[in-house]
């Protein structure tokens, strides 16, 4: 079996892009001949298979950039079976398994074909490889190799010499990624820790990207001077605590929200196939940051609430989620989000879309800023919004319609309907 | 010499050539151009021929690069348009993004071997670059790169353009140089798929039309010195 690895094009390069497979799992071919296509800058480079057989295994698929020197196929002989696929590295390193060695040098294929057929016997070690051997003068025929196909891999050879340590079963064991995976994180020998990923981070994670491929993510930032608001939070938050209830800058917004979605009510919708869902119901997700993930729970028909059932529902919702006891329908059914990227300094998010919404909006932090006001420098309460919105739906006017209305009533607040 | 070992097949021993033999073919249709740099990269690997510099011009035509399917998107004209103006569409089978090529701007298809000193495909790209920004040089003008965006520029626009294949350290296809051409052309498409810069020809840079022959002249003496060949 013969790996074929993405070659270094030149010295400064580190990566390189399939382009294309001349030859397709199953067939047959020739020491030479041509096996894939790359590209790298303004360069498409065809590349020569370095071992006659049969393609096994195609681990990168066209269209795929990967590190030089990381294994793009398997060149089998005819008739091998495939190799069974590595471990996933998200999986717990469990008993070692032979890694596929990264070959180790730099040579590109048309020079390692060279080397490698004078003496017209196959060996199962990289040109770095033998010539650490050579300058031990070990017998590598005697050194036990961990690699693919028994191959000497460079840890190998070091731990033979005393020079290295032998490699750790984890480090050996923890495989290059399974076939669907594109760049390997690591590669067997690292300093790493392997840690499978919780469910609920995994969710996150396919969420994440699949919400970036879904919609069209654009971001419009507005400021909001929250003096107005501060002030008012000042004089009423007693009245609220005596209720057992916190009156923080979230209840304002999320007022502010509400009135600014039943007045652009596209921004509460959801988009099915063509068709434009409406929805009449606002269900405000408000994010919250948990010590071991992410979770947005649902206030379900915000509409009908006023500032205080809004701040009851979010200090509810948010002391079940730290406690674990927020149930499926609590997370659910959402129609807008909101998030606060503020509270850990950030002057402005650009969040993701939560699926199937298609607006949410972040809350930067809220601090004392210079402000100009009438010509005089005044010291104001401000703070950054920020919308993140698809644009399949929602043009830059309507987005920016939806802001202003919030920002406005922000900066306007009824002190009487707190 | 044992008599049983067969026969003896001597292999000659040639001195590294550093001869670069120049062609210079006037217009010459695109396809045509793909078909003699197939027959000549088949002949330059076998060692048949020398290092070869094809220098010619192409009626105009739009090529795309490998990945065609993203460098189609870069067409923005429509198929009624392009038949309208005679401008004709190839897949192409370099690297790189879409062009245009037309009269009046030189296209070099350098078929040289690589091998073995200066096999590294950056290193190939920023010397076509130098020697095109060498020929800029002589007309008074100071062109030069820009960090990620191949080809060779003078201030914000760019004058050459480089689209290579390499095929076991073999190069084809090359670079596109703006003599005179007609750069109205140039919107029909987004060149190499960099929407947000222009592009300009020394005609454009100078006031004036240069003869091609002049420039290609330029062009054979400063690949030369760069690649350390002789024609």
């Amino acid at each position: 079996m013969s790996d074929v690895v993405m070659p270094q094009m030149g010295e400064s390069i580190a990566e390189g892009t399939v382009v294309r497979w001349i030859k397709k799992v199953g067939e047959r071919v020739d020491r030479d001949e041509p096996l894939f296509e790359i590209s790298t800058d303004k360069v498409d480079a065809e590349i020569p298979s370095p071992a006659a057989g049969v393609l096994v295994e195609i681990r990168a698929k066209e269209g795929e950039t990967v590190p030089v020197n990381s294994v793009v196929a398997v060149i089998g002989e005819a008739g091998a079976a495939v190799a069974a696929p590595p471990a996933k590295a998200a999986v717990p390193v469990a008993a070692p398994a032979p890694a596929p060695p990264p070959a180790q040098g730099v040579a590109p294929p048309a020079e390692a074909a060279d080397q490698s057929a004078p003496d017209g016997q196959k060996q199962k070690s990289s040109p770095l490889v033998r010539k650490i051997a050579k300058e031990h003068s070990v017998d590598l025929t005697r050194v036990p190799g961990t690699g693919l196909g028994g191959r000497v891999t460079k840890d190998d050879i070091l731990g033979y010499l005393g020079t290295g340590e032998r490699p750790a079963p984890s480090a050996a064991g923890a495989a290059a990624p399974a076939p669907a995976a594109h760049v390997p994180a690591f590669k067997p020998g690292d300093n790493v820790e392997v840690v499978a990923m919780s469910v609920m981070r995994k969710k996150i994670a396919e969420h994440m990207v699949f919400s970036r491929r879904t919609s069209a993510h654009v971001h419009s930032v507005f400021e909001v001077d929250y003096t107005r608001v501060a002030k008012i939070r000042e004089a009423r938050k007693a009245d609220y605590e005596r209720q057992g209830v916190k009156l923080t800058y979230m209840s304002f917004l999320m007022k502010a929200t509400v009135d600014a979605l039943k007045a652009v009510p596209i921004i509460n919708s959801s988009l099915d196939g063509d068709h434009i869902v409406y929805k009449k119901d606002i269900n405000l997700g408000i994010a919250v940051a948990l010590d071991w993930g992410l979770i947005v729970p649902v206030i379900k028909h915000a509409e009908e609430k006023n500032m205080l059932g809004l701040s009851r529902a979010i200090q509810d919702l948010a002391a079940r989620a730290r406690s674990k006891q927020l149930k499926p329908d609590d997370v659910q059914g959402g129609t807008f989000t909101i998030t606060n990227p503020g509270v850990f300094g950030a002057l402005f998010g650009m969040p993701i879309i939560s699926q199937p919404q298609v607006a949410i909006m972040g809350v930067g932090n809220i601090e004392k800023r210079v402000a100009v006001i009438e010509d005089a420098i005044a010291i104001r309460t401000k703070g950054y919004l920020s919308l993140g919105y698809d644009h399949r739906l929602i043009d830059g006017a309507v987005a920016d319609d939806f802001m202003s209305q919030v920002k406005k009533t922000l900066e306007n607040f009824d002190s009487d309907a707190v | 010499m044992h008599p049983a070992a067969g026969p003896v097949r001597e292999v000659p021993i040639r001195p590294m050539s550093r001869t670069l033999i120049v062609r210079r073919l006037g217009v010459v249709g695109y396809a045509e151009g793909i078909e003699l740099q197939r027959a000549l990269i088949a002949q330059r690997t076998a060692g048949e021929i020398d290092d070869t510099l094809l220098l010619l011009q192409h009626p105009h035509v739009l090529t795309l690069g490998v990945k065609a399917g993203e460098s189609r998107q870069h067409v923005i004209a429509a198929p009624e348009r392009l038949a309208e103006l005679g401008v004709e569409t190839h897949e192409s089978g370099r690297g790189g993004d879409v062009t245009y090529h037309g009269p009046g701007q030189i296209v070099g298809y350098p078929v040289i071997n690589l091998k073995p000193d200066r096999c590294d495909v950056h290193r190939y790209v920023r010397d076509l670059e130098e020697v095109m920004i060498r020929v800029t040089g002589e007309y008074g003008l100071q062109a030069g790169r820009i960090n990620g965006l191949t080809g060779a520029w003078v201030g914000a626009e760019k004058i050459g353009a480089i689209g290579v294949r390499i095929q076991r350290w073999v190069t084809s296809h090359g670079f596109a140089f703006n003599v005179n051409t007609d750069l109205d052309f140039f919107r029909l498409i987004v060149p190499c798929g960099i929407s947000d810069r222009g592009v300009t020809s020394l005609e454009r840079l100078t006031g004036r039309e240069i003869p091609i022959p002049e420039v290609e002249a330029h062009f054979v003496r400063h690949f030369c010195a760069v690649f350390a060949r002789e024609s």
